[in-house]
């Protein structure tokens, strides 16, 4: 029988976090800093709305873009959080998590050979995303002497008359490097001059520390070249629900719909009912339990700072999301080696830098998204493997 | 801003558009007997709720493997192993979001540019777009009533070409209800081998299923069979779960790596409380499923029964699933109110204007012959909607 | 700031009074030896009054403890009020809290002791024969879930993968 599979699959090479993943999974002792999830369970209130739901009966198919209601609050939260402001009823689509709204982002606008500037590191699935819609992702590189953030700069060495947009994903995994309004201010003209769209993938807007998330929608000129994608997941403590979204042009959202409607419906009832139920409350308690979680990471996030400055790694200092990105070069190991090693010899689980493209060689990814115990003990172990390498 | 080309020429799903049409009719205070209906009526059994309810309860919340959780595949394959008698392992198994997303990825993850899929006619509407949205080439053929809508071994060979990369059945099938006979999957499973193609194979209806006859999966047909077939199935329609969307596809070993692979990318796990209540759908008590495939048996009888009696319409019995073709093509050029009946199209309009029922056009399945009506709604709304039909169709000359 | 930064230490003992100062330090961002001063300071302000234990003694299958809440009604003392009568029972070593409550009773008090038959004892002796104590309600606690904030039966296990991207 003849192999069977797409050309265009086949060529996407398994993620670098697969393989690590496969090796960490074994190691049932391991402490793992590897988590992509905050690690607070969902907040109650949101978890009894989905049981609510399902007690009414509701468990049917929505409407494809998603049920209005919940697309008026997702438009009331952006408006008042962010300022930005959408018509529910035709610039916002509901999605299978944020993950699937990227992709129908990518489908919805790609012609073939189209180039998408993907920042460098980032998030593993952008660039198989904009490959699998038929177009050429270019890697942006983002340096640690810029705080890992984009500049105008290097957006000219990049473009060519084949650039059709370009992926912000901020604040960013694996860096916890955000970009804040001036900055997003000095990347402006460079993206109208070249009139790129920009796909702004804010699902960690709500995890900022010392300063309020900015979206690239609310500066003046950018509204109409944007799409913002966003999500339940992190914000909410709402992974499993897979639920995000999609706001921007009318026309792109409208394309996303029709393949969306063909591709995967709707998400999942029970799912959008108890997503209506976060918005509305933290809409309500001035973002309580957000707030709660926000300086829970917070406190974590200035202890691995500090921690792992102290045994030696040098760390950029991260201000969102839940990771930190330090730097492993002083052990002369590459990320690969660093990691496999620090999980063979001392069972703790930290992604290498290059999962998120070669840009993250000579870094790795620590999530803490983990209670302080755990954190405490990595930080130990980390800093005994250290010592060794450096024997 | 120029858009993707492929996206803009994908045309709404006209199902839905009739149902939006109906719905904005009943909104508008108008009794609307909908046959539109994709889904069945019947809540999720209480059972598969109340596991929903403990995972949530335990805060199962997370993210779970991106092809689903291992419990989960296990459960797949067991049932698969009761039902058909197949052999799988969880490694063979994706889950997704629903079939439609399984299919979906099917597509993504075998076509490369101007790829040919072979559709039988009336073809669940999404097959093409799916085929085209991935580059592929839909290239049909045409399953006839007087054949219980099963495709003749001599229609299919005459649409391979050496770019045939797959065929799609749907058995039991959207829209005709047919259920293929073990001689009609055999002679496809034989052309699949001897041509070196693959069998997309949706079996999401196999639980409804009605009278003595059996579901038979065309994997189960030869071992060539089991290794090119690419099975699609879900707990929406036998567990009354559309909203849950859980799907998932059962195939060779390599094909399952590779669209799990691309879901991780794609859209990761689907929801995990939607998981775990899938668990107990499959393992738990299965006496809701009986009642639900006895209610709509019921339907099915009386529905068959009424058209029939109606002079100028007719229908075949259909085997499974919940939808009947009704076919129209004695009224054509008949008219009313100075409207004539052209097409299935001219039909579903008129009668949704005149005698407020909802159905949907053959056109939309590629049959432009009939009319597809759903029995997944009360026995009350069968027996008004295709009594207005009939007052309808008496008026027509 | 340093009402702030107090705030948050505190934040961090009330979850964890064992955590080391240099590790509360780097929570809140700032020197150990500050962090250090500002315990102290809230320890001699009275802002901090003890380092306790929240004990989950269902565990320890105990047979000689029980604890119960008591719902009592007052008459309130001429020129005394409540504030008297309160005095005369939450001097009693059983009793471990009382609270003036607006409503169907005037005063809670949760009691800590042996058996029920103490506890039992403990109201119609000592608690009931006070004068200007009207009437009694006695609800033992059958079980804890949920104490501080901090639930006793059972934590969600982390169903977290243990790489996820």
């Amino acid at each position: 029988m003849r192999s069977f599979v797409s050309g265009t699959v086949r060529d996407v090479p398994p993620s670098g976090i697969r393989k690590f993943f496969d090796i960490a999974s074994e190691m049932k002792d391991a402490i793992s800093l590897g988590v992509g999830e905050p690690d607070f369970v969902t907040p109650w209130n949101i978890r009894e709305s989905a049981i609510f739901s399902m007690e009414r009966g509701y468990t049917h198919y929505t409407s494809n873009h998603g049920m209005l209601s919940l697309r008026e609050l997702i438009t009331e939260y952006l408006r008042t959080r962010y300022g930005i402001s959408y018509d529910p009823q035709v610039q916002t689509v509901v999605t299978v998590g944020a993950s699937e709204a990227l992709d129908l982002a990518f489908r919805a606008i790609m012609e073939p050979g189209d180039e998408v500037l993907v920042p460098a590191p980032s998030y593993v699935s952008y660039m198989p995303g904009v490959t699998f819609a038929g177009g050429v992702p270019v890697p942006i590189e983002t340096r640690v002497e810029d705080n890992f953030t984009i500049t105008a700069g290097a957006i000219e060495r990049v473009i060519t008359s084949k650039t059709k947009a370009i992926v912000l994903p901020y604040p960013n995994n694996p860096t916890g490097a955000v970009m804040t309004r001036e900055q997003l201010e000095s990347i402006k003209d460079a993206l109208i001059q070249h009139d790129l769209l920009v796909i702004s993938d804010e699902i960690y807007s709500e995890l900022t520390y010392g300063g309020q998330h900015v979206s690239v929608a609310s500066l003046d000129g950018m509204y109409e070249r944007t799409l913002v994608i966003n999500g339940f997941s992190k914000a909410f403590a709402m992974t499993g629900f897979r639920l995000g979204y999609a706001a921007g042009p009318e026309d792109i959202i409208a394309a996303m719909v029709k393949i969306h409607q063909y591709s995967m419906l709707c998400a999942s009832t029970m799912s959008q009912y108890a997503g209506e139920e976060a918005l509305r409350y933290e809409m309500n308690t001035d973002f309580s339990q957000v707030s709660k979680m926000v300086k829970s990471y917070d406190m974590r996030r200035k202890y691995m700072y500090r921690a792992l400055n102290d045994i030696g790694l040098e760390a950029f200092e991260p201000r969102g999301a839940f990771y930190i990105f330090p730097s492993i070069k002083s052990t002369g190991l590459s990320s690969e080696e660093f990691c496999f090693r620090l999980i063979d010899e001392k069972r703790v689980a930290c992604v290498p830098g290059t999962a998120f493209g070669a840009a993250g060689e000579g870094f790795m990814r620590c999530s803490y998204a983990s209670s302080m115990e755990n954190l405490r003990e990595a930080i130990k172990r980390i800093g005994e493997f250290v010592e060794e390498c450096r024997k | 801003m120029q858009l993707s080309q492929k996206a803009l020429a994908i045309p709404p799903s006209l199902t839905l558009k009739i149902t939006a049409m109906a719905k904005k009719m009943k909104s508008q205070g108008q009794d609307v007997v909908g046959f539109g209906a994709g889904e069945p009526d019947f809540d999720t059994p209480a059972n598969i709720k109340e596991a929903a309810k403990r995972a949530l309860d335990a805060g199962f919340t997370k993210y779970t493997p991106a092809s689903g959780m291992l419990e989960l595949k296990q459960a797949i394959c067991n049932s698969l192993k009761a039902k058909e008698g197949l052999d799988y392992t969880p490694s063979q198994i994706v889950v997704s979001n629903g079939a439609k997303h399984s299919l979906f990825n099917i597509f993504q993850a075998i076509l490369n540019p101007g790829d040919e899929v072979i559709i039988i006619t009336p073809f669940w509407l999404t097959y093409p777009e799916l085929v085209k949205m991935a580059d592929g080439v839909p290239v049909y053929v045409e399953a006839y009533e007087s054949n219980n809508f099963e495709p003749s071994k001599e229609d299919i060979l005459a649409a391979v070409t050496d770019r045939t990369k797959a065929i799609i059945i749907n058995n039991p099938s959207n829209p005709t209800g047919s259920v293929y006979t073990q001689k009609t999957l055999a002679d496809i499973a034989h052309i699949a081998r001897e041509h070196d193609f693959f069998i997309v194979s949706d079996e999401i209806y196999d639980e409804l299923i009605y009278d003595s006859h059996k579901h038979l999966s065309i994997a189960d047909v030869s071992k060539d069979a089991y290794r090119r077939t690419i099975m699609v199935n879900g707990l929406s329609k036998s567990y009354s779960m559309t909203g849950w969307r859980i799907g998932y596809t059962a195939s060779s070993e390599e094909i399952a790596k590779v669209m799990g692979g691309y879901q991780s990318h794609a859209t990761s796990n689907p929801c995990s409380i939607s998981q775990a209540a899938s668990i107990e759908a499959l393992t738990g008590p299965q006496d809701e499923l009986v009642k639900m495939r006895e209610e709509f048996n019921r339907r099915r009888k009386k529905i068959v029964k009424m058209i029939n009696e109606i002079d100028g319409l007719s229908c075949i019995t259909p085997k499974g699933a919940f939808y009947v073709m009704m076919n129209i093509s004695q009224l054509k050029g008949k008219s009313l109110h100075g409207r004539t009946i052209n097409n299935s199209m001219d039909f579903a309009e008129m009668l949704l204007d005149e005698a407020l029922v909802a159905v949907v056009p053959g056109a939309a399945f590629g049959a432009d012959d009939f009319e597809r009506l759903s029995y997944a709604i009360s026995m009350d709304s069968i027996k008004k909607g295709i009594k207005r039909i009939g007052e309808f169709v008496a008026l027509l000359d | 700031m340093m009402e702030q930064l107090k705030s948050d230490i505190l934040d961090i003992l009330e979850s964890n009074a064992h955590i080391a100062p240099a590790e509360i330090a780097a929570m809140v961002d700032a020197d150990e030896a500050t962090v250090c001063s500002l315990i102290r300071q809230m320890e001699d302000d009275g802002v901090i009054i003890k380092y306790t234990v929240l004990a989950n003694r269902q565990k320890l299958s105990e047979d000689d403890f029980a604890e119960a809440l008591i719902e009592v009604k007052i008459t309130p003392q001429r020129d005394y009020g409540y504030d008297d009568l309160a005095g005369r029972i939450y001097k009693y070593d059983e009793v471990q809290a009382v609270y003036l409550m607006a409503g169907a009773y005037d005063l809670a008090v949760r009691i800590k002791s042996r058996s029920m038959k103490d506890i039992s004892k403990f109201v119609f002796e000592k608690l009931a024969v006070i004068d200007g104590v009207t009437s009694t309600i006695t609800l033992f606690i059958m079980r804890k879930y949920k104490e501080d904030g901090v639930v006793l039966v059972g934590e969600d296990a982390d169903e977290r993968l243990v790489v996820s991207p």
